[in-house]
């Protein structure tokens, strides 16, 4: 068959406005059917957290327990979890599509321009709350119970899966602004301090002073006590609460970023 | 309210791009007609692909104004996307994704409905004419393969104007070919408008009904392909010499029936109407001077030639 016999056949066939949620649709669509085929950006995530979590409980439960009294593998789950979820995005393959032109060819399309990263965005919350399983399922698995039960299992997903999504916001920034791949790849950096000045290893008490000033204004700190209470104590409404506000601030500073960036990379300037 | 049915298929005035102090698209006017193949012919950074980015709605114009289909590029982009298809110069496509999976999306972007995507990815998958390898990752396509799905995925909505930007090049002659075939279908049989950049003069010349050329971000000429060859001469004198090029040029003006003279490198190119007449004048003129001839070439004008008597420059063709 030619082209002509191709476009003759459905010549009445146009091009039409798909609609908001349907581009939706369409973008999320796509960067979830990549996910299996970028296994190389998703076995770390699930790995990593997986190795410190039996590495931490192997060297510092014994010790924990006997000071605190507290299920030491409960009180770092939610650890795991935050590192899982925290900047796993497509981001890397959104540079791939601007460097390989594929953007240009979305942007040539009649898409409803804010879709191409809010799909995306879709896409990384689905992600995130399944890697959350795998390491739950491994939390379950070596003894952890939860306090809240099934029902606060699902809002311990739901926390995690919406820190996960305020973190996105940061390296999708730097790859629309830059378009470099580099810079992407050492957006995990953003993270570190995010992770690890913070209640990670041994509750609020127990931390030096100075480490506990930092550790206050780390968002990270009240999302960890949001998740910590649902395993261990029950339903602590003011710890849910502040995390939801801390997610709430990081989303809102991050996610404006990257539709800032956004815009300027669609700007047709 | 416009006319869009009466309005040109692309129409531009005064269109202007800079980046920084770069003025990259200096001033172009065009105006396309519908149904018609027209060639846009430059070197490599005149400023074709500049033009094409701003008519595809990619990029606004500086200063100026155009129009395809109808409506204006800068105000009403949207209505411009869904009316036009495009081929980029490098093929655009996701090789993480499949063919199929690709022109769904496609089909999905541009609102088609469940039964059109399934209509139109049948059809054109006998277009793209890879058979299985639909279903395969682009990432393992040729770079003809590729050529011909980007080609598909820019005709699912049925564009009424189809721009090509250096659609054969990196092609070996068989894809080349077979790309040349499809355009030229897709404008007899279909009337599609067809917007085409080009630095293969050939290409442009077999295609396009008429040529610009373009320069420094500038259109230099515009007629059809003939027109422009008969505008410089009937034939065309090559010399090529090891000798300086200005004592050549000066020993071959002097001959009667000499109508114009371009050095360039180390050849000397001479524009006359009578070139079987002409060529032994010359060589005498040549031997007269005592100046060492490497090959003296008699032939009819190229686009080349168009080019080189508007500009002093020759168009480098990438390497096929």
């Amino acid at each position: 068959m030619s082209s002509v016999d191709a476009v003759a056949s459905g010549r009445s066939i146009r091009g039409r406005e798909a609609g908001f949620f349907a581009d939706l649709r369409s973008i999320a669509g796509r960067a979830l059917r990549l996910v299996p085929r970028d296994k190389e950006a998703l076995i770390p995530a699930l790995v990593i957290p997986v190795f410190f979590f039996a590495v931490n409980i192997g060297q510092l439960q014994n010790v924990f327990e006997k000071q605190t009294g507290i299920d030491y593998k409960a009180f770092l789950l939610p650890l795991s979890i935050i590192t899982t979820v925290s900047g796993v995005t497509r981001a890397s393959a959104l540079v791939t599509d601007i460097q390989g032109g594929y953007f240009d060819r979305l942007l040539l399309t009649p898409v409803r321009r804010i879709t191409l990263l809010l799909g995306l965005m879709v896409a990384d919350l689905l992600l995130v709350a399944a890697l959350c399983v795998p390491v739950l399922a491994l939390g379950f698995i070596v003894g952890v119970r939860c306090a809240t039960g099934a029902p606060g299992l699902l809002v311990f997903i739901v926390i995690a899966a919406l820190w996960g999504l305020a973190c996105t916001g940061f390296p999708y920034a730097l790859a629309l602004k830059t378009g470099n791949p580099a810079v992407v790849n050492s957006s995990f950096l953003l993270f570190f301090p995010f992770t690890f000045l913070t209640t990670a290893l041994v509750p609020e008490q127990a931390l030096t002073p100075w480490f506990r000033a930092i550790a206050k204004v780390n968002p990270v700190t009240y999302i960890l006590a949001g998740l910590r209470s649902l395993l261990v104590v029950g339903w602590a409404w003011g710890d849910l609460a502040q995390a939801m506000l801390a997610i709430l601030i990081v989303a809102v500073v991050s996610i404006t970023l990257a539709f800032k960036a956004l815009n300027g990379r669609v700007k047709r300037k | 309210m416009a006319d869009h049915d009466a309005a040109p298929a692309i129409s531009a005035r005064g269109l202007v791009r800079t980046f920084g102090d770069k003025r990259a698209v200096d001033g172009v006017d065009l105006a396309v007609a519908k149904g018609e193949i027209y060639g846009f012919l430059g070197p490599n950074g005149a400023g074709k692909s500049t033009v094409v980015r701003m008519l595809c709605t990619l990029l606004n114009p500086s200063e100026g104004s155009a129009a395809v289909a109808g409506y204006d590029v800068a105000t009403q982009a949207e209505k411009v996307r869904l009316r036009i298809g495009v081929a980029l110069q490098e093929a655009a496509l996701d090789e993480r994704q499949t063919g199929r999976e690709l022109l769904h999306l496609q089909c999905r972007l541009y609102g088609l409905r469940p039964h059109e995507v399934e209509q139109r990815v049948a059809d054109l998958a006998g277009l793209v004419d890879i058979g299985d390898a639909l279903d395969r990752l682009i990432s393992t396509y040729s770079g003809g393969m590729k050529r011909r799905l980007d080609l598909a995925a820019a005709l699912v909505h049925n564009p009424e104007v189809l721009f090509l930007d250096e659609p054969t090049t990196g092609l070996d002659p068989v894809s080349r070919a077979t790309v040349w075939d499809e355009v030229r279908a897709l404008n007899t049989e279909l009337g599609m408008t067809i917007f085409l950049t080009t630095q293969y003069l050939e290409e442009a010349d077999e295609l396009a009904h008429r040529v610009g050329i373009i320069d420094h971000g500038r259109i230099v000429a515009e007629d059809t392909p003939e027109a422009l060859k008969r505008s410089i001469g009937s034939d065309v004198i090559i010399i090529e010499t090891d000798t300086d090029c200005t004592q050549v040029e000066a020993a071959v003006r002097s001959v009667r029936g000499v109508e114009q003279v371009t050095a360039h490198g180390s050849e000397v190119t001479i524009m006359v109407n009578d070139g079987a007449a002409m060529i032994s004048p010359v060589a005498v003129a040549l031997h007269a001077a005592n100046l060492h001839v490497r090959n003296l070439t008699l032939r009819t004008p190229t686009l080349d030639d168009v080019f080189l008597e508007l500009t002093g420059g020759r168009i480098e063709e990438p390497e096929r």
